[in-house]
């Protein structure tokens, strides 16, 4: 069996039926990621040893009769999430030897379940990107077409379901970094709604809009693993209480007397003539299930990057100044004194990104300047959250596409800082008002520059927070009727 | 010229809970095993989140309703953002603008005055760890690290060192009644900054420059340091020297302050709200169940001391001062009462709490201070030191008698009547006993009778001297005299 073109839902009908193992399963997907990886770069650890244990453990539970949905399914983690006994760098090289003492909520929540870890993937330098070549551990390549960058910041679990080395995997998204190289790679994405899913134990990028969600092949898979991950966790402050429902098995809803908006600030000038084709075209397959269509307005959308553009760095700036070299991280041998110990360990261990990030977020919160820019920023955030808001009274759900463009050349992003915050515009302001979202992909097509490819466009599914149910719903009522879910890179 | 002090404080309390501020680790000031008492969170592990203690906040709470203070509909916390060793996270979690307890009032009364002094705020946040210097080395402790405090910070309204340091008594007093802090000041659970600046005797102004004072570590510490800036700044200020803002530490040893750190040096902590941590809102009818909660508090004990029992002022600020003291003696002068209300006795509350403020407050307290324990934890009841006040009162056992059958009970936790038994110090008050040897006395001494028969009164004296002998200083030496004048006449 082919079991890197598989779903969860089938793998996990396969282990049921004991036509396979957890066992048989983990190696084939071991051994695939050993012969793809140094082609993609898409892992940064493998966790064989592990793997195989939980995958043993993984079968008893099988052959007891008491596994979940996910017992026995192997999984990957963005290396952002902490793992206990497992190296996680956050693809810095300031944690280049950190072992997490414990384990991320979520990655107790997938172990509880049963799922087998593989390995930790690669991602922008503590996720501050969004085409994983900030990585310390070098750039991920694009399963569709190998010169070009997957996006990020979750490059490397994009990369690595795109090219069936794995049937799901962890991702984080801040603004954009699940929703993208989901896209970008032609797999399915789901960015929760801030607050369902906990940021315990995961790294912290910009705690205000931090999610944890997932990668996977289908909207139903997305909701297989949204369901074992989600929920109250008493260890995060800001998590919801709302409760989890059974997502997978409530997928089919009748689209029709269903108001989907079509916002009309999300096709940007300067988006790619193929995207905005396929993401119509998506659209109108969409009104063939016979909702209602609305063309909408969200006039402070335009507003989101600039906003991020402070609210982040200045968030950013004070997450990482636990990384002083005095209980874990690289540590200089070159200083000779308290002051020296911190700026010399922190110089050596950040990439330019990060100190970028730091640099931008001490200046907007600094006393005389935190008026103008975060404080303003933050109400400027309000509004946007409000205008959703207003919106989800209008619609049930938002459809546009998830980037301007198809994958771009590796490379092309490193020397010009703004790369990734005009086509940020997309994702950037969903995040900020902590929405439900999704990305499905909706069709292949060529860049702008006319190179000869063929590569993956995405589309987004936006809903109101909490709308999770909803989201998915749309997104499986799509892949219904179409199959782009279903196409895969030529070589893997 | 005339200078008047201009003082305000800020005073971080520990708050006594099970665990951290924002951890499950446990709140331990006791602990001596550096690294003990820590988690993933205290220590800043990526991507470990901090989660509010509600006791803390109910702590908190408690204190501010006891302070007067507002507590606002909402309040929330702010990361305070500085780089040092024993601060983990490289920021403090505090609160900015949002404090858990607003504007407030206490009363200080000194020298028979009677002055409002006004709380701006009082606000929770995470102690940091300590910092162990070996040699070329430091070590870190985390133990203390994400230790619950509360600042309080008050207006600048004490006029002198001495009121300041009875606003920090009466802060220490109240937040151990609420029992939330043990304010140990010695231990570090109580600590105290102080500002002052100088004006001219007679202005209203704020002066254009201030002192901040550190490392007050007793309530001695923070009057001498302020009564050396009064000194110091007077001193400047009449030479023509201009004084700017800075911070300045306190020399315990050498008794003098030292500059630390000026105004152009102060750092920028660019706070911000902590993103980890939602909003916290307080709905009027829960703060109103905790001010249900509190308990009489330190002023409102003292003044019904003073009302109930008549005591001295001086007295029952004594009591005040130690709420287990305080306790004993309620305890003690409820008992007494009890007796004489069973015995359907005329009882005098004022003198009989006199008595028992006089015992506590001076033989037992000594015999306490020994032990160095509570008098709760002493062997003596409160219902046994009734019962000697009660034998007392009635002359069944003379005050010297008293004081050594008070050290017994405290070694054996013996009943006071069988201590005197035991120890031959009950006092005879039989008027027929007495009589046998006053007769006795007069006969043997005929001269002395003569004497005082004769106007020389002190022989009176010599007389009743010579009954005790005889009675081995058990007669009761009221009713002695009493009888042997009787007889003379």
């Amino acid at each position: 069996m082919d079991f890197h073109l598989a779903t969860i839902k089938e793998l996990r009908q396969g282990l049921d039926s004991k036509r396979f193992s957890s066992a048989e399963l983990t190696k084939y997907y071991l051994d695939r990621i050993k012969k793809f990886n140094k082609d993609l770069n898409a892992f940064i650890t493998l966790t064989e040893d592990l793997a195989l244990e939980q995958a043993r453990a993984a079968d008893k539970r099988i052959a007891a009769g008491s596994q979940e949905m996910l017992t026995g399914i192997p999984y990957a983690a963005k290396d952002l999430f902490c793992t206990r006994g497992v190296r996680t760098t956050a693809a810095s090289k300031i944690l280049e030897n950190f072992v997490p003492p414990y384990d991320s909520t979520v990655v107790a929540r997938l172990r509880a379940a049963g799922a087998v870890l593989v390995g930790k993937t690669n991602l922008d330098q503590f996720a501050h990107g969004s085409s994983t070549e900030t990585s310390y551990y070098g750039p991920v390549h694009n399963p569709w077409d190998l010169e070009r960058n997957p996006g990020g910041s979750s490059g490397g679990s994009a990369a690595a379901v795109s090219a069936g080395l794995v049937p799901f995997a962890l991702a984080t998204e801040t603004g954009g970094s699940i929703r993208q190289p989901a896209s970008l790679c032609g797999i399915s994405g789901w960015k929760p709604t801030y607050g369902r899913v906990s940021r315990y134990g995961v790294i912290a990028m910009s705690s205000s809009m931090d999610t944890m969600g997932t990668v996977a092949r289908s909207a139903e898979d997305l909701a297989i693993t949204a369901e074992a991950i989600s929920g109250f966790d008493p260890k995060d402050g800001t998590s919801g209480k709302l409760p989890v429902k059974a997502w997978s098995k409530n997928l089919t809803r009748s689209m029709k007397g269903l108001r989907i908006g079509v916002p009309q600030e999300y096709f940007v000038p300067g988006i790619e003539k193929d995207v905005k084709e396929k993401v119509s075209m998506a659209i109108e397959e969409i009104r063939k299930l016979g909702p209602k269509i609305i063309e909408v307005s969200l006039p402070m959308t335009s507003y989101g990057s600039m906003v991020y553009a402070i609210v982040t760095p200045s968030e950013i700036s004070s997450n990482l100044s636990r990384y002083d070299s005095i209980r874990f991280g690289h540590t200089t041998d070159k200083a000779n004194d308290l002051y020296e110990l911190y700026a010399k360990s922190r110089a050596e261990g950040f990439g330019d990104e990060a100190k970028r990030r730091i640099m931008t977020g001490a200046y907007a919160l600094s006393a005389g300047y935190r008026d103008a820019y975060y404080t303003k920023a933050q109400k400027v955030r309000r509004l946007l959250v409000n205008e959703f808001h207003e919106m989800f009274k209008k619609v049930d759900i938002l459809l546009c596409p998830s980037t301007p463009n198809v994958a771009l050349k590796i490379g092309k992003a490193a020397d010009d800082p703004l790369f990734g915050y005009i086509a940020d515009q997309l994702n950037i302001p969903a995040s900020l008002a902590g929405l439900a979202a999704m990305g499905v992909p909706c069709g292949l097509g060529k860049p702008d520059d006319g190179a000869a490819v063929s590569l993956p466009i995405g589309m987004q599914i936006l809903g109101p927070q909490w709308g999770e149910e909803l989201v998915f719903q749309v997104g499986y009522a799509y892949q219904q009727i179409t199959d782009w879910h279903k196409q895969k890179p030529v070589g893997f | 010229m005339n200078y008047e002090p201009v003082i305000g404080l800020e005073i971080h309390v520990q708050l006594k809970t099970r665990s951290k501020m924002f951890c499950a680790s446990p709140n331990n000031p006791d602990e001596t095993e550096p690294n003990r008492n820590i988690c993933e969170v205290c220590t800043a592990q990526p991507g470990s989140m901090p989660v509010i203690n509600k006791e803390a906040v109910h702590m908190a709470i408690l204190v501010g309703l006891a302070l007067g203070c507002e507590i606002p509909e909402y309040s929330k916390f702010d990361r305070k953002n500085y780089f040092y060793p024993d601060l983990p996270k490289g920021y403090q979690i505090s609160q900015f603008d949002q404090p858990i307890c607003g504007a407030g009032i206490q009363v200080v009364e000194y020298e028979g005055k009677k002055r409002p002094i006004r709380i701006t705020r009082a606000h929770l946040e995470e102690d940091a760890g300590k910092l162990i210097h070996e040699g070329s080395t430091t070590l870190v402790d985390l133990n203390r690290a994400g230790v619950p405090l509360l600042e309080t910070v008050t207006e600048p309204d004490f006029r002198t060192p001495a009121e300041a340091k009875i606003f920090l008594q009466n802060l220490r007093n109240i937040v151990r009644y609420l029992g939330v802090s043990d304010a140990d000041m010695e231990k570090g659970h109580m600590r105290c900054d102080a500002n002052i600046s100088l004006r001219p005797a007679g202005s209203q102004d704020l002066p254009p420059y201030k002192i901040e004072v550190k490392n007050l570590n007793s309530f001695k510490s923070v009057e001498a340091a302020l009564n050396y800036e009064i000194k110091r700044q007077s001193e400047m200020q009449e030479s023509g020297e201009k004084l700017t803002s800075q911070t300045r530490g306190w020399d315990d040893s050498k008794g003098i302050t030292v500059e630390q750190r000026t105004k152009e040096q102060a750092h920028d902590y660019r706070y911000f709200p902590e993103p980890d941590l939602p909003i916290m809102h307080f709905i009027r009818g829960d703060v109103e169940k905790i001010r249900a909660e509190l308990p009489e508090l330190p002023a409102q004990k003292e003044e019904r001391f003073i009302s109930e029992f008549s005591l001295q002022d001086r007295d029952a600020g004594v009591l005040v001062n130690d709420k287990n003291l305080a306790a004993y003696f309620e305890e003690v002068v409820s008992e007494l009462e009890e007796w004489f209300k069973e015995e359907r006795l005329e009882a005098d509350i004022a003198k009989l709490a006199k008595m028992a403020y006089n015992w506590i407050s001076g033989d037992l307290q000594a015999l306490l201070k020994i032990e160095g324990i509570d008098p709760q934890n002493s062997r003596i009841t409160a219902e046994n030191l009734a019962e000697l006040i009660k034998m007392i009162h009635q002359g069944q056992v003379s005050t010297t008698a008293a004081k050594r059958i008070l050290e017994v009970m405290f070694e054996t936790g013996g009943d006071p009547s069988h201590v005197a038994a035991d120890e031959g110090l009950s006092q005879v008050s039989d008027e027929v006993a007495i009589t046998a040897v006053v007769d006795k006395v007069i006969a043997k001494n005929a001269n002395v009778v003569a004497d005082y028969k004769g106007g020389k009164k002190q022989a009176l004296g010599f007389l009743v001297g010579k009954i005790m002998a005889e009675m081995k200083g058990k007669a009761n030496p009221q009713v002695a005299s009493r009888l042997l004048e009787e007889k003379l006449h």
